[in-house]
C-alpha cells in the first residue's frame, strides 16, 4: 500500500540522496526559467500604456507575493503531516520553509515599495495588500522566533506546526479584516493601480516567472532540507559514513 | 466527579488562585491605566483629539494589557507540576482548558472591560459610544484571551517565552482589533454597527470551538 511507500522514502537516508539527486536538476531548470523569463519580462514584453517600463518590476514583484503565501501552505500543510503522521522528514520540510517564505515575503515588500515609489509618489501607503503582507512577514518571523526558542527538535517542530495551522485559520481573517479597515479608512486619495486585464504578452513572461520562482523554491527547499536531515540525524551512522569517508 | 464537576472545580480553584495573588489579577490593570495615560501625555489634552483616537487608544492598551497578562495563565501550574496532574486527570482536556481559559477572562478580561469604561470617561469618549465599546470589550477579550491561550500553551516554560508570546500573538490579534475599532467609530458617526458586531460574534463562536483544542494539543506537546 501508500503508507509503506511512503515510510520508504520519507526514511531520512533516502531523502536525503534523493534530495541530492533532484536539487541540480531543479537548480538549472530554474536557472533557464530564470533566463527566460527576465529576457521575456525585460525585452519581449510591451511596455504598459499607462506605467510605461516601471511597470517590469512586476515580473520580480508578483511571483514572490505569490509564493509568500504558497510557501505558507506547504509550511502549514507539512506541519500538519508531521503532527499527523508524525513523518519527521516533514517536520524537516516545514522547518525549511519558514525561512524561505520569510525572504519572498520580505523581497515581495521590497520590491512592492520601489514600484510605489514611482506609482504612488511614496515608498509606502497602508494599502490592504501591503499591510496583509506585513503581517504574513510577522506571522513567518513568529514561527521561527517559536522554533529557535525550543531546543527539543521534535517539540519544536510540532509547537511549531500548531502556530502554522492557527495562522492558516487567520491569514484569510486577517486579510478580509485588513480589506474592511482599509475600505473604511482609506479615501480615493491614493490612485491606487487598476488591474487592466493583462496581456498575453505580458502574462507569458509573468508566467514563466512564477514557475522559475517555484523550481527555484524546490531547489533551496533541497539545499535546506539536505543540511536539515544530516543536522537531525547526525548521531546515525550513515552521517557519520558520509561525513568521513568525504574526508579519508 | 462528572466532566461539569471538574471543569468548576478548576475554575473555583482558579479564581481562588488569582484572588489570593492579588499582584498578578491587578497588575495588567495597572498596566493598562499607564498605557492610557501615555497618549494624552503624547497626544496632547485637547478635548478633540483625545475624544477622536479614544477608541483606538483603549482597544490598543487593552489588547497590550491582556497580551502581558497571557503569561500567567499556565506558568504558576507548570512550575509546580500540577500542570502535568490536571493533563493526566481522566477528564476531557479541552473542558480543563476551557476552564483554565474562562477563569483568566474572570480575572482579566473583565476587570479590564470595566476599567476600560470608566478609563474612557478620562479620554472624553462620547455618550452614544459607550455601549458599542462595552460591547466590543465583551465580544473581543474573550477572543484575545482564546486565541491566546494557544500561544501561551506554545510558550510556557520558555527562557524567553514573555517577549515571545507578544510577538506570536499580535499578527493573531489584529483582526479583533480592526472590527472593534471600526464599530465603535461607526457609532460615534451615528452608523450601523451591526457588521462589525456579526463579525466579532462569528470570530468568538470561532475561537471558542477551535482554541481550546489547539491549547489542549499544544500543552501536550510542551509537557512530552
Amino acid at each position: 500500500m501508500l503508507g509503506p511507500t511512503i515510510d520508504k522514502f520519507a526514511a531520512p537516508k533516502n531523502a536525503y540522496s534523493v534530495a541530492c539527486t533532484l536539487s541540480p536538476w531543479f537548480a538549472w531548470i530554474s536557472i533557464l526559467l530564470f533566463a527566460g523569463g527576465v529576457y521575456g519580462g525585460l525585452f519581449y514584453a510591451p511596455p504598459d500604456y499607462d506605467q510605461g517600463e516601471a511597470y517590469r518590476i512586476l515580473y520580480v514583484h508578483v511571483p514572490a507575493a505569490w509564493m509568500s503565501m504558497f510557501v505558507y501552505v506547504v509550511m502549514a500543510g507539512a506541519g500538519a503531516c508531521g503532527l499527523i503522521w508524525k513523518v519527521k522528514l516533514m517536520d524537516a520540510v516545514a522547518r525549511s520553509c519558514a525561512p524561505l517564505g520569510a525572504s519572498f515575503t520580505l523581497l515581495a515588500l521590497i520590491t512592492g515599495s520601489i514600484w510605489g515609489k514611482p506609482m504612488w509618489g511614496t515608498w509606502w501607503v497602508w494599502d490592504a495588500r501591503l499591510t496583509s503582507e506585513l503581517i504574513l512577514l510577522f506571522l513567518y518571523l513568529g514561527y521561527m522566533a517559536l522554533q529557535s526558542s525550543i531546543d527539543d527538535r521534535r517539540t519544536a517542530a510540532r509547537a511549531g506546526a500548531i502556530l502554522a495551522l492557527v495562522g492558516v485559520v487567520n491569514i484569510p481573517i486577517i486579510h478580509f479584516s485588513v480589506e474592511w479597515w482599509n475600505t473604511l479608512h482609506q479615501g480615493p486619495t491614493v490612485t491606487k493601480l487598476d488591474e487592466p486585464s493583462i496581456h498575453v504578452t505580458m502574462l507569458i513572461p509573468l508566467l514563466i516567472m512564477s514557475i522559475a520562482y517555484t523550481t527555484f523554491f524546490i531547489t533551496m527547499l533541497m539545499v535546506r532540507l539536505r543540511a536539515e536531515i544530516l543536522d537531525q540525524e547526525r548521531n546515525t551512522t550513515w552521517v557519520r559514513e558520509l561525513v568521513l569517508g568525504g574526508t579519508d | 466527579m462528572g466532566a461539569y464537576q471538574a471543569f468548576t472545580a478548576l475554575l473555583l480553584r482558579d479564581l481562588k488562585l488569582g484572588f489570593r495573588n492579588m499582584g498578578d489579577l491587578l497588575n495588567p490593570l495597572l498596566f493598562f491605566l499607564m498605557v492610557v495615560t501615555l497618549f494624552p501625555l503624547a497626544l496632547g489634552p485637547e478635548k478633540s483629539v483625545l475624544q477622536e483616537h479614544a477608541p483606538a487608544v483603549i482597544w490598543v492598551a487593552s489588547l497590550l494589557a491582556a497580551s502581558i497578562s497571557l503569561d500567567t495563565m499556565f506558568r504558576s501550574d507548570m512550575e509546580d507540576g500540577s500542570l502535568e496532574q490536571i493533563l493526566l486527570s481522566p477528564y476531557p482536556d479541552i473542558i480543563l482548558v476551557m476552564a483554565k481559559i474562562l477563569a483568566h477572562w474572570l480575572m482579566t478580561g473583565a476587570p479590564l472591560t470595566i476599567f476600560a469604561l470608566l478609563l474612557s470617561v478620562l479620554l472624553y469618549l462620547p455618550g452614544e459610544a459607550y455601549l458599542p465599546l462595552l460591547g466590543t470589550l465583551l465580544l473581543g477579550t474573550p477572543i484575545l484571551s482564546l486565541v491566546g491561550s494557544v500561544a501561551v500553551a506554545l510558550t510556557v516554560g520558555l527562557r524567553s517565552g514573555g517577549m515571545l508570546l507578544v510577538l506570536l500573538i499580535l499578527p493573531l490579534y489584529m483582526p479583533v482589533l480592526i472590527f472593534a475599532i471600526s464599530a465603535v467609530n461607526n457609532a460615534m458617526r451615528g452608523l450601523s454597527v451591526a457588521g462589525e458586531f456579526y463579525f466579532l460574534s462569528g470570530m468568538l463562536i470561532l475561537a471558542l470551538t477551535l482554541a481550546p483544542f489547539a491549547t489542549a494539543y499544544a500543552l501536550k506537546i510542551r509537557m512530552g
